[in-house]
């Protein structure tokens, strides 16, 4: 019995570590993807400021727009609706791949539900590059 | 003035509460009775002040007293009437104050319902809950008084935030919390009977319909949150496995566990020290998941800006109630003596491999939940765990559990035969197979494993849950003996069905749900699953403190109309936020629903979000089931006497006095 549990849970925890390690999702800044830190073809997130005046409406529901950390840009396509507080200036987050052309392709478009709130990632990400700009 | 009279009031209360958190403790480890007794008139008095402070800040929200800080950010002179009652728990501050007043609730009610208990385990317990209390009071008096005043005084209000403002959510906090606090009284019991030395069986049934009550009420709350989810965000989703969540369903988790084990410790004196762990580890849980929601370290819809003087006070009070009650444990649970299990085939090890399934989906959801704070502390790079990682490792350990679950209802205490259990149950699991194969067949568009497992498991914890009541009601006139059995078990039995109709919910959502986002303009049709949905325009609307753009969307069903849905997007004339209210056409069958996206440049075109949920609706009444399960077994007749009193005359009985 004791030995059956002990199994068990090895087991449990064996399978638990590997979805875990499939299923991270690692956070960059545009800067971190315009300086080839971030890996393409693996699910990532990516936050940063929207640009203003970077919304483009394309086909069907497809929408690109430029997210920013102050220092660099990368643009983002997305397909589909946007959150209700996406807005130009806002803090958002996106989950997605970046393709080889430089890209990044959204899956998810997360943005909260609090005007002043900025996800501490793309805080953090902010003061990093104003940081070095001192 | 009334702000100040909150503000006294609290002080006070804090003052009852050290003394009942003291005096009693001390009375009981001298045997001194004057000072066990002040347990009673402190935590009344506690009681009569934090609820005074409760009623300040309430009646500061009806009159629109802007110069308290709290009120000017919550609520606005526009606001609805309910909305200003609720607006009471819409932050940080007040919803705190909420948790000391249903925490004093709690006690009170424990003073009052519990005059069989022996005085000595009574002055602790309440003692105890004194303590938590102590922290938290002087947590709200430190660190966010809701009753802070500012100047100027503004002339109108911040308005309550947008999302808050909705029926499911203004009573989803204040059940949630029954849950939480309500899991302070069994984490009381496990400490009393920890310093008193004695775990027995009787520590066992004293504790365990509050337990039950506070986990039913636990279950309520995460089941109303989830539909305000649904309803509120305009996902259609049901679970997220955000933080948040997961903050609240650990405890439940653990809560689950505990409810059960306490039930072989009741009967059977097995588990004694294994169940007072799960009562600390609950309450644990319920103290981090208010640290990880209060602090702000979450990226999450409920995270906002935050103090960090008061995270690191609820670390440090969660490390003292941890530490302290981890350190008596490890002190004091070496030394009890329980029985042993006496046979792999009996209930009590089945409640063994429940508690360690359990246990172990707590660890799971808890590594998900901090691995992402953990790697960011150390410096490790900011990453998020994905939902594909909880419902990978979530399913798979649930599933087995829903299957043990059938077997509980027929499996006897103490030893039972594997072939008089095969006998009765092969049958039950084949008949549930075929149903579950032949459910999704007549009745769905399209063949899904998941769809049949799901159906499978839930019928075959429905056909156990009768299997078990006939079984155990046959001999003799059925009907007496219908009657006679006691609530816990028709509690038991209901709370199983509720998790099979849970899961049948799930799976059926879960496979064949249709979701598509389109862009629609007036006069556009878009077929899903068989419905016809019909985009018929936009008008405007205006609410009584909001503008809204309210779509029409005509649903037909073979050229007949069955519904027509209006999604809104609202704009808050205060906040200016902009927010989705889903058009949902409910049924026991399937959902309709349709939420606005935005308008498209050529003005006339919008972009919408169309779903069809089979079955969605059983995912919550599974839970409500759950619940009241729990709330029939916990009003057993059984828990309201100890047995030695039951059988003399009542006037044996002390009846307790409500007094100060």
């Amino acid at each position: 019995m004791v030995g059956l549990i002990v199994v068990g849970c090895t087991i449990a925890t064996g399978l638990a570590l590997l979805a875990l390690r499939e299923n991270i999702n690692l956070f960059f800044s545009p800067s971190q993807i315009v300086d080839g830190t971030a890996p393409s073809n693996t699910t990532i997130r990516l936050g940063g400021m929207v640009v203003s005046g970077s919304i483009q409406r394309g086909e069907n529901l497809g929408v690109t727009f430029v997210l920013t950390d102050l220092a660099e840009q990368v643009t983002v396509a997305y397909e589909g609706i946007l959150p209700d507080l996406f807005r130009e200036g806002q803090g958002i987050v996106t989950q997605g791949k970046l393709d080889s052309s430089g890209r990044f392709l959204a899956q998810q478009v997360l943005a909260k539900h609090d005007e002043t709130y900025m996800p501490p990632e793309v805080n953090d990400a902010l003061r990093k590059v104003m940081a070095v700009d001192q | 003035m009334i702000p100040e009279l909150g503000t006294f009031s609290l002080i006070l209360a804090l003052l009852c509460a050290i003394v009942q958190g003291t005096f009693p403790l001390l009375g009981a480890h001298r045997n001194h009775g004057h000072w066990m007794n002040l347990a009673r008139s402190a935590a009344w008095s506690q009681l009569v002040f934090v609820g005074l402070a409760y009623a300040c800040l309430t009646v500061s929200f009806l009159s629109h007293d802007f110069s308290v800080r709290y009120v000017a950010f919550n609520s606005n002179t526009q606001l609805p009437v309910i909305y200003l009652i609720s607006g009471v728990w819409a932050g940080h501050e007040g919803s705190l104050l909420l948790w000391a007043l249903i925490l004093a609730g709690w006690t009170g009610a424990v003073e009052r319902y519990s005059s069989a208990i022996p005085q000595e385990m009574r002055a602790r317990v309440i003692a105890v809950m004194g303590l938590v209390s102590t922290g938290f009071l002087l947590f709200i008096i430190m660190t966010s008084s809701p009753f802070a005043r500012q100047f100027p005084i503004p002339l109108e209000g911040n308005d309550l935030n947008p999302l808050l403002q909705d029926p499911g959510l203004a009573i989803h906090p204040p059940i949630l919390y029954l849950g939480y606090v309500g899991f302070s009284v069994p984490f009381a019991f496990g400490i009393a009977a920890l310093l008193a030395g004695r775990l027995d069986g009787a520590w066992a049934r004293w504790s365990r319909p509050w337990t039950l009550f506070a986990w039913s009420f636990l279950t309520i709350g995460i089941a109303l949150g989830s539909w305000w989810a649904y309803n509120e965000l305009g996902w259609g989703g049901w679970w997220f496995w955000d933080p948040v969540e997961n903050a609240s369903f650990m405890p439940w988790l653990v809560g689950t566990a505990l409810v059960h084990s306490l039930a072989a410790t009741e009967k059977r004196g097995v588990f004694k020290a294994w169940t007072v762990l799960l009562a600390l580890v609950a309450f644990s849980l319920s103290l981090l998941g208010t640290f990880l929601v209060r602090s702000g370290i979450l990226t999450s819809v409920h995270a906002f800006a935050n103090d960090p003087a008061r995270g690191v006070f609820i670390l440090i009070f969660l490390s003292l109630v941890v530490g302290l009650s981890l350190g008596l444990y490890a002190w004091r649970a070496p030394s009890v003596r329980s029985t042993l299990v006496t046979s792999p085939i009996s209930r009590e090890s089945l409640i063994l491999i429940n508690n360690i399934l359990l246990m172990v989906t707590t660890a799971t959801i808890l590594l998900g939940t901090l691995y992402p704070l953990v790697m960011d502390a150390l410096g490790l790079g900011k990453i998020s765990v994905g939902a594909p990682y909880f419902n990978s490792v979530f399913v798979p350990l649930t599933a087995p559990l829903v299957l043990l679950l059938g077997t509980a209802s027929v499996i006897r205490w103490k030893q039972d035969k594997i072939k008089r259990l095969l006998w009765i149950l092969t049958p039950v699991l084949l008949i549930s197979f075929v149903i579950g194969v032949l459910w999704p067949v007549f009745n769905m568009p399209h063949y899904s494993s998941v769809a049949i497992f799901g159906v499978t498991l839930g019928v075959w914890t429905f056909a156990t849950a009768v299997v078990g009541v006939w079984s155990r009601t046959s001999g003799g006139n059925r009907w007496r003996r219908l009657r006679n059995t006691p609530s816990s078990f028709y509690g038991m039995t209901l709370a199983h069905v509720g998790v099979g109709v849970f899961a049948i919910g799930i799976a059926l959502t879960s496979a064949f749900s249709v979701e598509k986002q389109v862009r629609m303009a007036p006069g556009d049709h878009q077929l899903i699953g068989g419905y016809d949905f019909r985009f018929d325009g936009v008008i405007d609307v205006r609410g009584p403190n909001y503008l809204a753009q309210r779509g029409v969307i005509t649903v037909l069903k073979d050229g007949l109309p069955v519904s027509r849905l209006e999604p809104e997007k609202r704009t808050y004339q205060i906040q200016r936020n902009p927010m989705t209210e889903a058009g949902i056409e409910a049924g026991l069958m399937r959902d309709l629903y349709v939420s606005l996206g935005e308008p498209l440049d050529d003005g006339r075109s919008w972009g919408l979000r169309l779903y069809l949920k089979p079955f969605i609706r059983w995912i919550w009444l599974g839970a409500l089931l759950i619940a009241i399960g729990g709330l029939i077994a916990g009003f057993d007749r059984r828990y309201r006497l100890p047995s030695g009193i039951r059988n003399r005359s009542p006037s044996t009985v002390t009846t307790p006095s409500v007094g100060i």
